[in-house]
């Protein structure tokens, strides 16, 4: 068979987001992979400058529905620096608690696509049901599934009383139990093992030269977790190891995952033990002083960068996002040289990627970039001609109404 | 000639295959659901997807050959409705039969196969041709260890023709149980041959979307869809037929009775199969194939060959 490309997006069946692959295969064997980012730009960064903090930090929520914790926690956390807060001990238990509850169903639905894309959808059907465990404790805690709305800043907006600490012991008794049949599967299943053993190898070096972040990092046993090496919240004060594994490939990334899934029983236990009495919020002022911060945070697929930078106004002079699927896209391309076209599905998503997070900005080509730039009465004229020609239908006559 | 138009479109051709075949998918479906935790569809289903599939806008690539197109799911729902006519359903002897026609109903269930591919070649779009070339790849695999899983039943009963098998097994109560080691082996190749998982490579829509039938819809899409579902039941009445050939004397009736819960054992045993397992990839999957598959049904063959010779 000669040589072909095949486009993966910017619509297809693997991504659960639009993002476009060009994969040039030899028969079966990727030759080389062509990444376009840029299809789910959304301009947040941007448009948080036009709104005051306290509105911003809604976009930022909605910057992922399933980290969307993770971002607010950071954006939070830069902005308490910027105005010097300091916030009650009980507010950071409950974001260390709410933020581990979605580490858990973060891993839990990648487990389910990561058995979807290679055609094992008992593994998808089974991991979702027992994710409602998790999604119904964040409804009960925050009100909502995802999107859980509990940050502000200066604390949270909601308190934990002494039943719902009840209620999540019994949901995370569950969900080890549910855990510990996981484990067993990622380690006994034959089928498994040989779809994800040697799949998508990134060496440890190439991870700390790719600078990859999160489960990918600590799959090629980097040993890499904000939540150790720089606490946040209240990681500080609790005992949980850094799960790591020297697999280097999908399979060890699906090992840390499910090891993670422990100890989130064990930090959110801890976190349940030890919940401080006191408030859960102080008063923050509505314009932040002069000043920039950078806050870094774990989230469940690795490490998430904040910048804010505050000009003593309502709103952000500037916020920068560096989402974690940003730093692990670049390895991608190293995890798929010579591998199988049937294996592009599972080891993209093994970096568990959230496009719509990553995408910045688009990139214009000129007409050395081979495509052409094509101004906007051309492509008016250009439209009109093509329907007249190919639909029978006169635009040309039709009235634009801008 | 009007009693083979009758049983070629009415019974137990097109007509009730058809609907046999819709139900035996949603026996399986319903199963593959329920063992996921699921609720499944209702006993409607396929035959309310066939409906709508047929009253669905028909797009043709412009780049695809019209006629090879249009012709190719008729022909591969034509050549599963004829083998089944060779095939012993719910008595010794089939409609049809002669000394030779295990190798025409493998070949005519073959064709589908190879319609698959031409569809997807013809089809003239990427993904399709790369779901044509594994359809092709997939086949080389499990065709052989197919082929001499039934060869060995056919060996020891010293008949070329399904019937004459059906009889010999019928006449000679437990000998059935030395082939079990085929059925295995051509459970697993049936398994292929429908194109599940594992064996769903050439239309894995993670990877290649539709595979060979990407470019397909409407009628022609329904009727694809038709075609596997006969050659489920078909394909199972074949296994039935050669490794499960108890309860062939009775009378029609209760023969009848008796051929529907074969097909649905053995339709529940490739659900299960495609509850527990993940895809393969086709270099595992041919492999697979030819590492143990064939080499199990050589062994098949040996035993047939053995006890043959020791009875004789």
């Amino acid at each position: 068979m000669a040589k072909v490309t095949i486009p993966i997006g910017p619509q297809h069946p693997a991504l659960k987001e639009p993002e476009r692959f060009d994969l040039t295969l030899q028969g079966e064997r990727i030759v080389q992979l062509n990444a376009m980012l840029g299809y789910n730009h959304r301009g947040i960064e941007k448009a948080c400058e036009q709104r005051s903090y306290i509105s911003a930090l809604y976009l930022i929520e909605r910057i992922c529905g399933i980290c969307s914790h993770s971002h607010a926690t950071a954006f939070v956390q830069a902005v308490e620096e910027i105005a010097s807060l300091q916030v009650p001990p009980r507010a950071l238990y409950i974001r260390t608690l709410i933020a581990e509850l979605e580490r858990m169903h973060s891993h839990l639905l990648w487990l389910g696509v990561a058995g979807h894309e290679i055609g094992f959808d008992t593994l998808l059907m089974y991991t979702w049901r027992d994710r409602e465990v998790v999604l119904d404790l964040l409804a009960v805690l925050t009100g909502n599934r995802v999107n859980y709305g509990i940050n502000t800043i200066g604390g949270v907006r909601r308190d934990i009383t002494a039943e719902q600490c009840a209620e999540i012991l019994r949901g995370i008794d569950v969900m080890e139990e549910r855990t510990k049949y996981y484990i067993e599967l990622a380690t006994e299943d034959a089928m498994l093992a040989e779809r994800l053993l040697a799949v998508g190898i990134l060496p440890q070096a190439d991870a700390v030269r790719l600078s990859a972040v999160g489960p990918v990092a600590r799959a090629s046993n980097v040993n890499k977790d904000v939540r150790k090496q720089d606490p946040y919240a209240a990681y500080g004060e609790l005992e949980f190891e850094v799960v790591t594994d020297a697999h280097c490939d999908v399979y060890g990334r699906a090992l840390v995952r499910v090891g993670e899934l422990m100890e989130s029983c064990r930090i959110i236990r801890q976190v349940v033990k030890n919940l401080p009495e006191g408030p859960i919020a102080v008063k923050a002022p509505r314009k932040i002083p002069v000043g920039e911060a950078v806050s870094r945070y774990e989230a469940p697929r690795g490490e998430d960068i904040h910048y804010v930078r505050g000009n003593g106004s309502e709103n952000p002079e500037r916020v920068k996002v560096r989402a974690p699927t940003l730093a692990n896209v670049q390895a991608v391309g190293k995890m798929l040289e010579n591998s199988y076209l049937a294996d592009v599905p599972i080891v993209l998503a093994a970096i568990d990627p959230c496009f719509s997070c990553t995408d910045r900005a688009v990139v214009v080509h000129g007409t050395d970039g081979g495509r052409g730039r094509i101004d906007w009465n051309t492509l008016r004229t250009y439209g009109i001609e093509w329907y007249r020609k190919n639909r029978g239908v006169d635009f040309s006559t039709s009235k634009l109404r801008m | 000639m009007g009693y083979a138009l009758f049983s070629i479109l009415v019974f137990p051709g097109l007509l009730f295959l058809s609907l046999f075949g819709m139900a035996a998918e949603f026996a399986d479906r319903k199963l593959y659901a329920r063992l996921q935790n699921r609720v499944g569809p209702p006993w409607y289903q396929p035959a309310a997807d066939f409906i709508k599939l047929l009253s669905k806008e028909e797009i043709i690539p412009d780049d695809a050959d019209h006629t090879v197109f249009e012709i190719l799911p008729a022909v591969a729902v034509a050549a599963v409705l004829t083998s089944s006519i060779y095939i012993p359903l719910w008595s010794r002897n089939a409609l049809f039969s002669f000394e030779g026609d295990v190798i025409v109903v493998l070949y005519l269930l073959t064709l589908p196969t190879l319609s698959f591919f031409l569809a997807g070649w013809y089809s003239n779009s990427l993904f399709a041709t790369l779901g044509a070339v594994r359809v092709l790849t997939q086949l080389f695999a499990y065709e052989v260890p197919l082929f001499m899983s039934i060869l060995g039943p056919a060996i020891m009963a010293g008949s070329w023709s399904l019937s004459g098998v059906a009889s010999f097994y019928g006449a000679h109560p437990g000998y059935w149980l030395f082939n079990l080691p085929g059925f295995v082996v051509s459970l697993v190749s049936l398994q292929g041959k429908l194109e599940r998982i594992p064996f769903d490579i050439p239309e894995a829509e993670t990877e290649i979307v539709g595979g060979s039938f990407t470019e397909y819809s409407g009628r022609l899409l329904a009727f694809i869809r038709l075609a596997i579902d006969v050659e489920m039941v078909v394909g199972a009445s074949l296994l039935a037929a050669v490794f499960l050939p108890f309860g062939l004397g009775l009378p029609a009736g209760a023969g009848f009775v008796i051929w529907i819960l074969k097909v649905l054992f053995i339709v529940a045993l490739l659900a299960v199969f495609r509850t527990v397992m993940a895809r393969l990839r086709i270099d595992q999957m041919v492999e697979f194939c030819w590492k143990y598959l064939a080499n199990a049904a050589v062994f098949q063959v040996l035993i047939d060959l053995f006890v043959k010779g020791m009875v004789s």
